[in-house]
């Protein structure tokens, strides 16, 4: 890295104004998280009695246990949903990169131009018929339904990493390979795959990421039982019966941000990766 | 990555079998003709199911609610043609008029928010901090989250009397307001608020890469001739990021246009209607007011505005790369 202010070691006030500048800023970013844990493990009269910031007096994990119990079969729902979801998108995505960038036909890069403008579209346009195909083949309100949505809208942004990720390798490679007589499958078996890990991982995490976080496939085609996490904390939250508690709204909001949020602080580096791949070049 | 394109453009007949060159093709004479076949259609075969579901569940999909759109269905799709009702049903609902209103607020505020505090952080950022990593890391994090959790968490911080109002009367603010939540008026800010605090870190993160990028020999060279730091960015830097403040412009656009559950979770649409944008519109009247032919023409719509703006993007992008 380069120094890009002139005399900035002789400018301490300079320095300090910007380092206060960005812990403020953090401390912004924090601060909702912060809340949330805070009053999570507060109880009720505590909440009434004390404000956003202020420190628990007698810490209880009552209000998770509660929100445990609410939100534990939606949780499962998720992760069932979010499993297959990823594995098999993310397997797709890889043959069709494959293909698109090693085993190029006529017309290979019209159908991929094709299949990129449905990383575009609003899905409000597609949601009323998919609603209908899923009652059509008896998925509706299933998880198998909602794992088959997430993989179909999921594919045109698996498809568009790895192929983006095989322009990479040398065409080289893949010849050789040809001449030695491997076919189509033999190489990338043996070849590609193994040379795929860092895009296999940034797909992951960016498809597990998507499918966990989703809400709009989820409270259109899923129902009760079948709800996933996202769609259930926002029943909880805006329902407008009974006493709003706000300690168990936090403990559940958490609970529904953790898997992500894990993934998200071991593997940070591949979840920007994934995030600026799936911007600039989408 | 252009360096392979370029070889494939320039060097090799683009519609030879699979750019095989004569070396492979010798290779494959002493293999069974069958064989080779297979090897042609095969890379077909793996792509086609991915293209077929594009096609229909895309394309046929966006051309079922069209036509949709165009009948009399309300709780469940008829085939009753009704022309362009429904568009002047929309068009004639104040309602969609605020939703969409509300969107170019929403939007405005939020791209423009973003992106002032996210070039101001990443610049900042590049300034040889210490702590460089640790700082990203907590701007970014509420990327990973749900809209759903951060409307959550919101929602309760800014809930009239016990959230930000208590804290701030607590530290002694005895007169301090803030009830944007439950005015008609004010609902739609906190939906910005919210909004900017989760995608801030995203353009941190783009910026920041951006910045990195820059050719170091520029800089110094403007250094040389004596140009101050501001001027450095504001003449040099900045404007060499252009690409990167087109991208942004773009995804956040578009994540403004797709804002659905983030409302849902902090307003509701509510009070009223006052915190309605396109998306939500649509989905109260295709899945909670029966009204699907309605909910069809207002996807219509949106799928219209987006694809204006996107195409033209996706077209200048793909010949862009082409030609590099």
């Amino acid at each position: 890295m380069i120094d890009r202010l002139p005399g900035e070691a002789s400018q301490p006030l300079a320095r300090a104004a910007i380092y206060a500048c960005l812990v403020g800023t953090a401390m912004y970013f924090l601060a909702p998280l912060l809340v949330m844990a805070l009053t999570s493990v507060k109880s009720m009269d505590e909440i009434r009695d004390g404000n956003l910031l202020s420190l628990p007096l007698e810490p209880t994990l009552a209000a998770w246990a509660k929100a445990w119990a609410k939100m534990r079969g939606f949780f499962w729902n998720s992760l069932l949903l979010v499993v297959p979801a990823v594995a098999i998108s993310t397997a797709i995505g890889s043959f069709n990169g494959y293909v698109l960038t090693k085993w190029r036909f006529r017309g290979s890069e019209t159908l991929f131009g094709m299949l990129l403008v449905g990383c575009f579209i609003p899905f409000q346009a597609i949601l009323l018929p998919m609603a209908r195909a899923l009652g059509q083949f008896g998925l509706a309100g299933t998880t198998a339904g909602l794992v088959a949505v997430h993989v179909i809208y999921g594919l045109a942004f698996t498809t568009l990493f790895f192929r983006n990720f095989y322009m990479g390798l040398p065409d080289e490679l893949i010849k050789a390979a040809r001449i030695d007589g491997a076919g189509f499958f033999t190489i990338f078996w043996r070849i590609v795959l193994p040379l795929s890990p860092p895009i296999v991982v940034v797909c992951v995490i960016w498809q597990f990421t998507q499918i966990w976080n989703d809400f709009l496939f989820g409270v259109a085609y899923s129902s009760g039982e079948s709800q996933p996490i996202t769609v259930a904390l926002n029943n909880l939250v805006n329902t407008s019966t009974g006493v709003k508690e706000y300690n168990v709204d936090m403990a559940a909001a958490l609970l529904a941000a953790l898997p992500t949020l894990i993934v998200y602080v071991l593997a940070g580096k591949y979840f920007v990766k994934g995030l600026t791949a799936g911007a600039v070049k989408g | 990555m252009s360096r392979h394109e370029n070889l494939d453009i320039d060097t090799v007949p683009e519609y030879a079998e699979n750019s095989v060159d004569t070396q492979t093709k010798a290779a494959f004479a002493a293999r069974p003709a069958w064989a080779y076949r297979l090897e042609t259609w095969l890379p077909r075969l793996v792509v086609a199911p991915t293209f077929l579901c594009s096609l229909i569940f895309v394309y046929g999909f966006i051309l079922w609610t069209g036509w949709l759109s165009l009948t009399k269905s309300r709780l469940l799709p008829r085939n009753d043609w009704a022309g362009l009702v429904q568009y002047q049903k929309l068009f004639a609902s104040e309602r969609w008029w605020v939703a969409c209103q509300n969107l170019l607020i929403f939007g405005g505020l939020f791209i423009a928010i973003c992106l002032i505090l996210g070039v101001l952080i990443a610049v900042l950022l590049d300034q040889r901090i210490r702590l460089e990593g640790t700082l990203r890391t907590i701007y970014l994090y509420p990327m990973a989250l749900s809209f759903i959790v951060t409307g959550t968490a919101w929602k309760w911080m800014l809930t009239p009397g016990l959230g930000l109002e208590k804290l701030m009367r607590d530290w002694g603010w005895q007169t301090f307001t803030f009830d944007w939540l439950i005015d008609p008026d004010m609902a739609i800010y906190t939906i910005v608020i919210a909004g900017v605090w989760q995608s801030t870190g995203f353009v941190v993160a783009l910026f920041l890469a951006g910045l990195r990028g820059i050719d170091d020999a520029i800089i110094k060279a403007a250094r040389v001739d004596g140009a101050g730091p501001w001027r450095i960015y504001l003449r040099i830097v900045i404007p060499s990021l252009r690409p990167v403040f087109f991208s942004t412009f773009m995804i956040l656009g578009h994540i403004a246009v797709k804002s659905f559950d983030l409302v849902m979770a902090l307003t509701g649409g509510g009070p009223g209607y006052a915190t309605d944008l396109p998306a939500t519109y649509m989905y109260t009247y295709s899945f909670t007011r029966g009204q699907i032919g309605l909910g069809s023409a207002s996807a219509m719509v949106m799928l219209g505005g987006v694809l204006a703006v996107v195409v033209p993007y996706l077209y200048s992008e793909l010949g862009r790369k082409r030609h590099d």
